[in-house]
């Protein structure tokens, strides 16, 4: 097999399972990240292992997509989830009308589900708000928002892959309207130097419109930031959701020994450039004990923004109405050639969109190297650093 | 959030092939709710993209932005710039480990040893005692309080003069394996951790146990360690 070199731009979840995929099917990888792996939007997310049921209404795509990598996650990275389920409550008489289409949706999407009264709700989360009316178990878990990428990186290292942390893409290089490689900067020496490629794949995640800009293609990344609270203590063992249409403050995602309930949305130009609105940490607090009244209660550990990288319609206002689903471009579609981009998605599916974006790629170089990362086991996250 | 102010901050830098390390100063406006870790983004945004730290998480979880800020050794990004309540705010890298540049360290040998503890990410939740498990959940799990920070082998005051210690994160972490083995050997762990330069090393100065930002408490952990070897051997002894 001839010895193709593809440049990953970006050490997120997405790059990470990329530089994994493309590993195990014989390509040479680099992965370039211009601060820490996991610094962006992949380190900072809910960290909720989603069963796809909070998108079974309105988003089936998303939702199919989030149970069915929920389960190979679990096949492929064992001991990195909390793995306590979840349950949607139903606080309202608002809520349990909603009840039906969620249960169908959830059907419809192949996301298993188990419905509890109030009483054997209260007794396996005695927490919740009292007035809560019944629940619906289904198979949310946590993961380690950095660790379980890690897992993808520590494989891809073994294997092979190249990953450098620190290593700011400057400019791209071309020949004609063909993407040759990248210009870095490498901001552990300060030096500058070029790295070759057959293919550069931009898995820069709300970043991925600054990148793509460079070798002259527009990608409709929408950044859609939304606040997340971490407050001491475990309120809950299980995810929290609320039986509804996805709204602001309406997870709680149990995680170590810290509550983090999440999240809003509205959307930003520069992902770089994140606030965390005083009010949005209110509307954490007020959400959160609609839910579990303690949290009302509950001393903050610390208040943060992380952007999403919504798939556009520019004129969005909330994000809220934008897909969580990805998209891979293959931008020989604009007349550039060796460069892809891969966008939109969640943590959830970052496997998933490897797969498909690798077989983008193989395509490309004219390989036949079918995926294998539904099946290997990971490495440990302590795997990357020794 | 009414108050807003500029602080200096006064920051390491290092780049490999420098002669020697220096220190930047930059002016940074804060606000109340303002972290170490926010306030050196926006240094790296606004004023020297070449600026690198590490972070990931931002709510303490994942244990990568530890560093020292005025001596101390925290996570940026639970640290409050406000709090500080200092006319000048030094940041530099933790110690007791490599230096890569800036105020990134290198992980490998910190890992090199707390790998062998083989402490598993999940342990069984203590929260909540009163509440029953789900069908189908086989019991409440959750993942462990150490965060791999690292804060602990700074502060340690052995772990300097003495590069073979094991130093406390994995002590700590050896403890666990006792307390709740999950699959793994308990007596292989005693057998790693006694001796001159495991858990009898300790000075129980507890820095460790004070820096530590994830209820580990590694000097409760180290004593616990030395305990148990001690009532073994006793009973060894005396049957």
């Amino acid at each position: 097999m001839a010895n193709y070199h593809v440049v990953i731009v970006g050490g997120g979840a997405t790059g990470s399972a990329l530089a994994h995929d493309l590993t195990l099917r014989g390509v040479r990888v680099t992965l370039v990240e211009r601060g820490e792996v996991t610094s962006g939007t992949t380190g900072r997310h809910h960290g909720l292992l989603h069963s796809g049921a909070r998108y079974a209404v309105k988003d089936q795509e998303s939702a199919k997509e989030c149970i069915e990598e929920n389960m190979i996650l679990r096949h492929i990275a064992p001991g990195s989830f909390e793995l306590n389920d979840g349950l949607f409550v139903a606080i309202t008489e608002e809520d349990l009308a909603y009840y039906d289409d969620f249960m169908e949706g959830c059907a419809v999407c192949g996301i298993p589900t188990r419905t509890l009264t109030r009483e054997e709700a209260l007794r396996l989360e005695p927490n919740l708000n009292p007035e809560v009316k019944l629940a619906v178990q289904v198979p949310d878990g946590t993961m380690d928002a950095m660790r379980l990428p890690l897992r993808f990186l520590a494989t891809a290292k073994h294997n092979g892959a190249v990953i450098k942390p620190f290593t700011e893409v400057l400019s791209f290089l071309m020949e004609g309207k063909t993407v040759t490689g990248v210009h870095v900067r490498d901001h552990v020496t300060g030096k500058e130097y070029d790295i070759g490629a057959d293919i550069v794949v931009n898995a820069a995640g709300p970043w991925s419109e600054k990148i793509a800009r460079m070798a002259g293609v527009d990608v409709p990344v929408q950044p859609s930031p939304g606040v997340l609270v971490a407050v001491w203590g475990r309120l809950n063992n299980m995810v929290i959701n609320r039986l509804h249409r996805s709204g602001d403050g309406d997870i709680i995602v149990p995680q170590r020994g810290l509550s983090v309930i999440g999240t809003s949305s509205w959307v930003v130009d520069d992902p770089d450039k994140l606030d965390v609105p005083e009010e949005h940490i209110q509307l954490m607090y007020e959400k959160g004990a609609e839910m579990i009244p303690l949290v009302k209660h509950s001393k903050m550990r610390a208040a943060w923004s992380a952007a999403r990288p919504l798939i556009g319609s520019r004129g969005a206002t909330t994000g809220r109405e934008l897909s969580r689903t990805f998209k891979c471009f293959d931008h020989a579609d604009e007349g550039v050639e060796g460069f892809v981009t891969i966008t939109g998605g969640k943590a959830t599916t970052a496997r998933g969109m490897a797969e498909t974006t690798a077989d983008v790629v193989v395509k490309k170089l004219g390989l036949d190297a079918p995926c294998r990362t539904r099946e290997v086991v990971l490495l440990p996250h302590t795997a990357y650093y020794v | 959030m009414a108050e807003q102010k500029n602080v200096q901050f006064r920051v390491f830098r290092y780049k490999q092939g420098d002669q020697a390390p220096h220190y930047d100063t930059f002016n940074v406006p804060i606000n109340e709710r303002t972290t170490v870790l926010e306030a050196l983004q926006a240094i790296r945004r606004d004023q020297d993209s070449t600026l690198i730290l590490r972070h990931s998480c931002h709510h303490a979880s994942c244990g990568t932005c530890g560093m020292r800020v005025n001596g101390r050794e925290v996570l940026a990004c639970v640290t409050n710039v406000m709090e500080l309540d200092t006319p000048v705010v030094t940041v530099e890298p933790l110690e007791n480990a490599p230096l890569v540049a800036d105020l990134v360290v290198d992980m490998g040998p910190f890992y090199d040893t707390f790998t062998q503890a083989h402490m598993p990410l999940i342990r069984q939740s203590e929260f909540l005692p009163e509440s029953e498990v789900a069908e189908g959940v086989p019991y409440h799990m959750r993942f462990e309080n150490c965060i791999e920070c690292g804060l602990c082998v700074s502060a340690c005051p052995v772990v300097s003069t003495d590069p073979e210690y094991l130093g406390p994160a994995a002590l700590a972490a050896a403890w666990r394996v006792v307390e709740e083995p999950r699959g793994e050997d308990p007596e292989q762990v005693f057998a790693w951790v006694d001796t001159e330069h495991g858990c009898w090393r300790c000075h129980v100065a507890m820095e460790c146990s004070e820096v530590c930002p994830s209820n580990v408490n590694p000097g409760h952990n180290i004593m616990a360690l030395r305990h148990q070897l001690t009532k073994r051997k006793l009973s060894a002894l005396f049957g």
